[in-house]
């Protein structure tokens, strides 16, 4: 059992939580992820690691309600506990002198981009960190993400909040006046593959941490292939960063979706339990 | 002949005995549920049976036992009606038996070498030390005698058969033993790998309770390699010894067009998903597979893990079943109990048979498997006919399931996280084949990640042997 230390919600349906893990704290690296399952009956399911803390033993995740795991996840506190997580998983980020580097979050993705950006920063990097978001309550970590970069630009598909648009209007914006040396976009499988496209044309060596279904993590069941330049590759073990240039976003695409079904059935007889549960907890306060 | 036996029957008698019959569930009944198909011999049938051995003087059944059980030995015990006596026999060379009673082929090993089989049918070693290992259970098991503490701390990488094997050896030398497993059970393959029907849980976790009993320490959750390396083990957390028994590896792809379609599995995964996370058990688990009742599932493959795959997709209702395999059935690696199961349970097998491409539905998921019929050729570097495409014989297979079941390859995540840990071109770990030496000095490895996809038995077998040297090694100092 990982105990949950701290637990507090960033936004709507965002949860952030800090973990007892003194193992996985003492090796993370950013571009790492851990996978958990919650209790007996759960699923595997893979989140990235936000940040650890190696003296205190301790790791951050950050968790956005989708489907029942990760609603289930949202739902615990400090003081409970997740019945496992392992990590970290997957290689680290290239960490490196690059020069100019837009780092690219949208919605939670944002966390996942957040220690990359910090490691960037911190190997000398000019960082231009752009955290997108559907509307103005959804926008998370954008404090954060300024102290670890020299420029923060912040962006509403709504406009409710800074600027009205989407992530690659402010990068077009960004690429017509500055010369970028890498990009590293995490978020919406749509949101990365529209940046990839963006950036084929001008040769702008373009990173994306890929999110498909994982059982194990450790390269045993195949699950998370991905198919990048024409070949089978393990997110688990040979990602989860790729070459945006070179990965087919619409198979992707398609192998997340094999579950839908079963992930709504799960979804909804999960809705109806806890909808029941509330019936009888206000029943008894009656 | 051994002057211990209380066999009352002359050899000539014991030669006209028939081999006593596992008794099993009805094959239509058993192909729609997961319980065990094999039920196990009674105390009578097992008598019977052991009534057959023959006592050579030659133990030509121990000799090819990878784990050297006393064979002779054990069934003259059962004779005398002493089983638990027969099962601490056992257990002098075999940490698993209830296991291994149940998944090890045993015609390539000790039955293939018993006199029995020369005219008739061998010895039914493998019922017999499935018997006596139940038996054990059931009485409560007897704990072996333990060696005084040695102070020494070694380090298991992984709770498959390889792994558990040399944990039980070495906790019994007076060692502190302690179990690495990256998945959240102990077990490893056994656990994700080989279902329900062949292997019950049950039995895995009163083996794994038996070593946690006998001092055997496990944690779960850690990968070696990323979670904490082997270096940090010996230098950090005073690790005197290292096992890696971190068994088979990624799963082998075919790169034929339609690979990627939902619907088309590695074995692993699908297995994985029914094993381990009770994917046959959904809603009530949370882990979902994709629909296979009334689907039609084909299995690329003609080992154990192909078998252990068409079989679980029967139980969870498919229309049509089958095995396709590139060679004839003569080649086919599977143990012949299970194929001869199988067969029974409605399994087709298509055999000299390839798929070429998976073709897609129109909206991602898998629809066919467009095939080609195989003939054999000239022999290839194993000794077995390699087999030729037939020009002109495709056909498609309608299909909504796909399993590939062609073999794995080495997991890289420890070697590329140990420098000094030299593999070979493959990728897998090299160690001598009698010591399980690494070329790093204190670390030992064993089974799959050494020999590529193997059996639980052979698995076994380099965990005892490496054990065996761990101890060498820690009493003596010398590498």
């Amino acid at each position: 059992m990982f105990n949950i230390l701290h637990a507090e919600f960033l936004a709507p349906g965002i949860k952030r939580f800090v973990i007892q893990a003194p193992r996985i704290a003492r090796k993370q690296k950013p571009g790492q992820f851990v996978i958990l399952r919650i209790y007996e009956r759960g699923e595997r399911i893979p989140i990235t690691i936000e940040s650890s803390d190696p003296q205190k033993g301790t790791i951050r995740i950050v968790v956005q309600s989708i489907g029942k795991t990760t609603h289930l996840l949202n739902s615990l506190n400090s003081g409970e506990g997740i019945l496992d997580v392992v990590g970290p998983l997957g290689k680290p980020s290239e960490i490196e002198n690059f020069g100019t580097v837009v780092v690219i979050g949208g919605g939670v993705g944002t966390a996942m981009a957040y220690p990359t950006a910090a490691a960037l920063k911190h190997m000398g990097n000019r960082v231009v960190s752009i955290v997108g978001a559907r509307t103005k309550e959804l926008v998370i970590l954008e404090e954060q993400m300024r102290t670890v970069s020299d420029e923060v630009i912040v962006t509403t598909d709504d406009g409710s909040y800074a600027a009205k648009g989407f992530v690659t209007d402010r990068l077009r914006e960004l690429l017509e006046h500055e010369k970028v040396d890498i990009v590293l976009a995490i978020g919406p499988i749509p949101m990365m593959k529209a940046v990839a496209e963006m950036t084929r044309p001008k040769n702008i060596h373009t990173v994306v941490s890929l999110n498909p279904i994982m059982i194990d993590g450790t390269g045993m069941c195949g699950g998370c292939r991905v198919l990048v330049n024409g070949k089978s590759q393990f997110a688990c073990v040979d990602g989860p960063e790729f070459d945006a240039h070179k990965v087919d976003f619409s198979v992707l695409t398609q192998r997340n979706a094999s579950y839908r079904e079963a992930e709504k059935q799960s979804m909804n007889e999960f809705l109806h339990e806890t909808e029941e549960h509330a019936c009888v907890a206000q029943e008894g306060t009656r | 002949m051994s002057g211990r036996s209380a066999n009352p029957l002359h050899l000539k008698e014991r030669i006209k005995l028939p081999r006593q019959n596992m008794p099993e569930q009805p094959p239509l009944e058993r192909a729609k549920t997961f319980t065990e198909v094999n039920l196990g011999y009674s105390e009578e049938l097992a008598r019977e049976e052991a009534l057959r051995c023959l006592e050579c003087d030659k133990t030509t059944c121990a000799d090819q036992c990878p784990v050297s059980v006393k064979v002779r030995e054990f069934v003259q015990l059962i004779v005398a009606g002493d089983f638990l006596g027969a099962a601490a026999k056992i257990r002098e060379d075999n940490a698993l038996p209830a296991i291994t009673g149940r998944v090890c082929p045993q015609e390539d090993h000790c039955e293939g070498a018993c006199k029995l089989g020369k005219k008739g049918e061998p010895l039914g070693i493998g019922y017999l030390e499935r018997f006596v290992a139940d038996y054990e259970q059931r009485a409560g098991f007897r704990s072996l005698p333990k060696a005084p503490p040695t102070g020494k701390k070694i380090a298991i990488v992984g709770s498959g058969p390889s792994g558990l094997s040399a944990a039980g050896d070495l906790v019994q030398k007076g060692h502190t033993v302690h179990v690495f497993e990256a998945l959240h059970e102990i077990g490893g393959v056994l656990v994700y790998g080989i279902p329900e029907f062949r292997l019950p849980k049950k039995i895995i976790r009163e083996q794994v309770d038996y070593l946690r009993d006998m001092g055997v320490e496990f944690e779960t959750d850690v990968v070696v390699g990323r979670t904490v390396s082997i270096d940090e083990l010996m230098n950090v957390e005073g690790y005197d010894a290292v096992f890696i028994g971190t068994g088979a590896g990624l799963p082998v792809f075919m790169n034929i067009p339609g690979e990627h379609l939902n619907g088309v599995y590695s074995a692993n995964e699908f297995l994985t998903r029914i094993n381990l996370m009770h994917a046959y058990e959904f809603p009530v688990y949370d882990q979902p597979i994709a629909e296979i009742r009334g689907k039609d599932v084909g299995v690329i493959g003609g080992g154990n893990t192909a078998l252990d795959a068409i079989r679980s997709a029967l139980r969870l209702g498919a229309r049509n079943a089958y095995i396709i395999y590139r060679r004839s059935g003569a080649e086919m690696p599977a143990r012949k109990e299970e194929v001869k199961h199988a067969r029974q349970e409605g399994v087709e097998f298509q055999m000299l048979t390839s798929p070429v491409a998976f073709l897609s539905d129109g909206g991602g998921r898998l629809k066919a498997a467009r095939c080609v019929r195989m003939k054999l050729g000239e022999p290839d570097d194993s000794g077995r006919q390699r087999p030729v495409p037939i020009e002109g014989s495709e056909f498609e297979l309608p299909l909504s399931i796909a399993v590939l079941a062609i073999g794995t390859t080495a997991n890289p995540i420890i070697q590329s996280t140990t420098p000094s840990l030299k593999t070979n071109k493959r990728g897998y770990i090299e160690a001598d084949a009698f010591s399980q030496r690494t070329s790093k000095r204190g670390v030992f490895a064993g089974g799959d990640i050494v020999t590529g996809s193997a059996t639980v038995i052979l698995a076994m077998g380099a965990g005892r042997r490496a054990a065996k040297s761990i101890h060498e090694y820690l009493s003596t100092g010398a590498w």
